[in-house]
């Protein structure tokens, strides 16, 4: 049963990596702009999360940089296609090759490196719950904050003035430029958000999940969490359902090999990619569906004046 | 104020001037980066520009390079051109060095007869486990619109992790003291090489032909025409009638098994037997080189060489002047990113105009969205 437990909160933890990013990814294709550059973001983010950390020794600290570099390096992506009008695609996908060979560049001194002992966390009480507090109240507090913020998510987009905006500049960019909202901008802050989060989501990797930093250590969760957008069509609360779903399929594996299952472990390892090919076929299945749900311009290049 | 403002065509000027200005950039950010690491700049900038043509045997080891990058881009212009996001040919690249390096290892007394002429049903095998790799992403966006952008990159981690489970499961070398690593496959499997003491092999002249085929293709065949109004206005497509799911197949069986014959090269070429190492990124890295040679055969050519030299430089800098091999990936990322940038000016032209004559014809930007 203990065992039993250890899963759920490994889960919760694994799941909170792919929510952070996800929720990110979320605002920014709900003001129209797909972001490819997710994985080469959650890279940047987690080496300078890293290197915050092995400096400062404060995971906050690790946090505000991965979240900084990410919106910093998102608004480069962002001033290309937003006001360049450059493919949103081919700038994603230069984004993440980018992201994937600086962090290498930049992590090189840092592939010895550890961090300090790891605090544990206890919420008084609850954490002494047998099996429920093993569970659910032993969590690095950003699993909570990361609950917290998908909430405010769903409040902003569809209860605030703020999200009701953002919404019409990714379902139709000319209505909202025809209504005096200055859409480039509200993208371009969208793309920094969505950015910030993926850094934050790859400083969360580096400093609390794993941590240490090793090259190429996202291993397509960057990938997955733009999946996850998809799957949840574009709702704050189910992109955290998925990313714990996720969190879930990545933590079987270690799971199925403490249980002494006979499957070579690779196999095992296919799990969260095969998963999500499996779940992108059901879900894409139905097209209309998709279509209903999916920001109407998302993709779409906009020039004002057009 | 700068302005930017619609051409009323696209500059053909502008494209070809595009790539080159996009590589000043990049050389431009190198030798900032030179400097802030404290090395020599022009000491950097020959490890990248002169060292990989300096002499015949540096030509070949670029060549060893180019070979693949130039094979995989020009599937994936295909796909680009198409309209169609494959960018998983890192796992096409890495099934295509599965299924030669299988058919390599069944070198022995028994196929003797065949001699060299192995090295043929080594290749085509390369082909067919690149095809059938593409063909899973092909499937799945036909049958059931599943993303292919998704989908191709999740095969590649499988991909990756189907080649550890082999070198470390039941293709591992017997007597390889237990190293993750196939048997070295025989001579006779070998690609034949064209000089001795030279790396480069008959993969060169593979790759020519295989610029011809495309090229002849993309502009001289009826079915490389339909693939490429598929990709730029697909409402027209629909109307002439040419079939998107044709098209879609045509594309990524084509850049599948153009990636499958670059690992199946690779397999039986430079590395000899299969390891964890086999893929080298060149299937991402050939995104690049698709897109800074214009998505043209020839301009592929050229891209190809000139992110060789990328590599090669990146290894020398590492030996010579002790900077990380990462450097590679920066400068060919900041590479597509300027191109992207620079792309722009295919399209628009900057305009300085002061605020007040902007405020007074607002009406002159007249723009017409670029197509994707």
């Amino acid at each position: 049963m203990d065992g039993f437990a250890l899963l759920i909160a490994a889960t919760l933890n694994a799941g909170t990596v792919l929510a952070i990013a996800g929720l990110g990814l979320l605002i920014n294709e709900r003001a129209g702009i797909v972001n490819l550059g997710a994985e080469g973001l959650m890279l940047v983010g987690a080496i300078a999360g890293f290197a915050a950390a092995v400096h400062t020794g404060s995971d906050w600290l690790a946090f505000g940089a991965g979240a900084l570099s990410g919106a910093l390096l998102s608004a480069a992506f962002g001033v290309l296609v937003i006001w360049l009008n450059t493919n949103q695609y081919a700038s994603g996908l230069a984004l993440s090759l980018f992201g994937a060979g600086f962090s290498a560049f930049a992590g090189i001194h840092y592939t010895q490196e550890k961090l300090g002992p790891r605090p544990s966390f206890h919420i008084p009480g609850l954490a002494d719950i047998p099996f429920i507090g093993p569970a659910l109240f032993r969590q690095h507090p950003m699993v909570y904050l990361t609950i917290a913020l998908t909430l405010a998510l769903a409040w902003f987009l569809y209860r605030s003035r703020a999200g009701l905006v953002l919404r019409a500049v990714g379902e139709s960019p000319e209505s909202a430029h025809a209504l005096g909202y200055p859409v480039r901008r509200i993208r371009l802050l969208a793309v920094m958000f969505g950015g910030a989060l993926c850094g934050l989501a790859g400083a969360y990797l580096s400093t609390v999940y794993t941590p240490l930093w090793v090259e190429g250590m996202v291993a397509g969760k960057g990938w997955i969490a733009l999946a996850l957008t998809t799957f949840a069509t574009w709702r704050p609360a189910r992109v955290l359902l998925g990313a714990y779903l996720f969190g879930g399929v990545t933590m079987l594996q270690f799971y199925l090999q403490g249980q002494g299952v006979e499957i070579a472990s690779q196999f095992l390892s296919m799990l969260p990619y095969l998963a999500t090919i499996v779940v992108l076929v059901l879900i894409s299945r139905n097209a209309g569906w998709i279509r209903a749900n999916m920001p109407a311009s998302l993709g779409k290049p906009f020039f004002p004046g057009s | 104020m700068l302005k930017l403002e619609v051409r009323p065509q696209p500059s053909r000027w502008m494209s070809f001037a595009s790539p080159l200005l996009a590589l000043l950039i990049t050389v431009a950010i190198g030798i900032v980066l030179f400097l802030l690491l404290g090395k020599d700049p022009l000491r950097g900038l020959q490890m990248f520009f002169v060292e990989p043509v300096k002499s015949l045997y540096a030509l070949s080891e670029l060549s060893v390079k180019a070979t693949p990058l130039i094979l995989i881009a020009l599937g994936l212009a295909v796909c680009f051109r198409s309209n169609i996001w494959n960018i998983g040919a890192e796992g096409q690249y890495v099934v295509g060095a599965l299924a030669a390096g299988w058919v390599a290892m069944q070198a022995g007394p028994g196929l003797d007869w065949m001699g060299r002429g192995i090295v043929v049903p080594i290749l085509l095998a390369g082909v067919l486990g690149g095809m059938v790799w593409a063909a899973i992403v092909a499937l799945l966006r036909d049958r059931f619109n599943a993303n292919e952008i998704l989908v191709s990159l999740m095969l590649v981690y499988v991909a990756q992790l189907l080649l550890g489970y082999l070198v470390y499961g039941p293709w591992k070398d017997p007597h390889g003291y237990n190293f993750p690593q196939t048997i070295t496959f025989l001579p006779v499997t070998k690609i034949p090489r064209l000089a001795s003491g030279m790396r480069a092999n008959i993969g060169v002249f593979i790759t020519l032909a295989a610029v011809a085929a495309f090229w002849a293709f993309l502009f001289r065949t009826y079915r490389g025409f339909q693939l490429q109004v598929g990709g730029l206005a697909p409402a027209a497509a629909r109307y002439a009638g040419f079939s998107s799911r044709a098209a879609l197949w045509t594309a990524l069986l084509l850049s599948g098994g153009m990636a499958g014959l670059a690992g199946g090269l690779e397999a039986a070429g430079p590395l000899g037997q299969l390891t964890p190492y086999v893929p080298a990124g060149y299937g991402f890295a050939a995104i690049i080189v698709a897109f800074v040679g214009r998505l043209h055969p020839v301009g592929i050519v050229f891209s190809g060489v000139l992110m060789s030299m990328f590599y090669i430089g990146g290894e020398l800098a590492q030996s010579r002047l002790g900077l990380p091999k990462s450097l590679t990936g920066v400068f060919q990322g900041l590479l597509l990113f300027s191109l992207l940038g620079c792309d722009t000016l295919i399209f628009y032209r900057l305009r300085f105009r002061h605020a007040a004559a902007a405020a007074a014809a607002p009406g002159r930007v007249t723009a017409v969205a670029k197509e994707a």
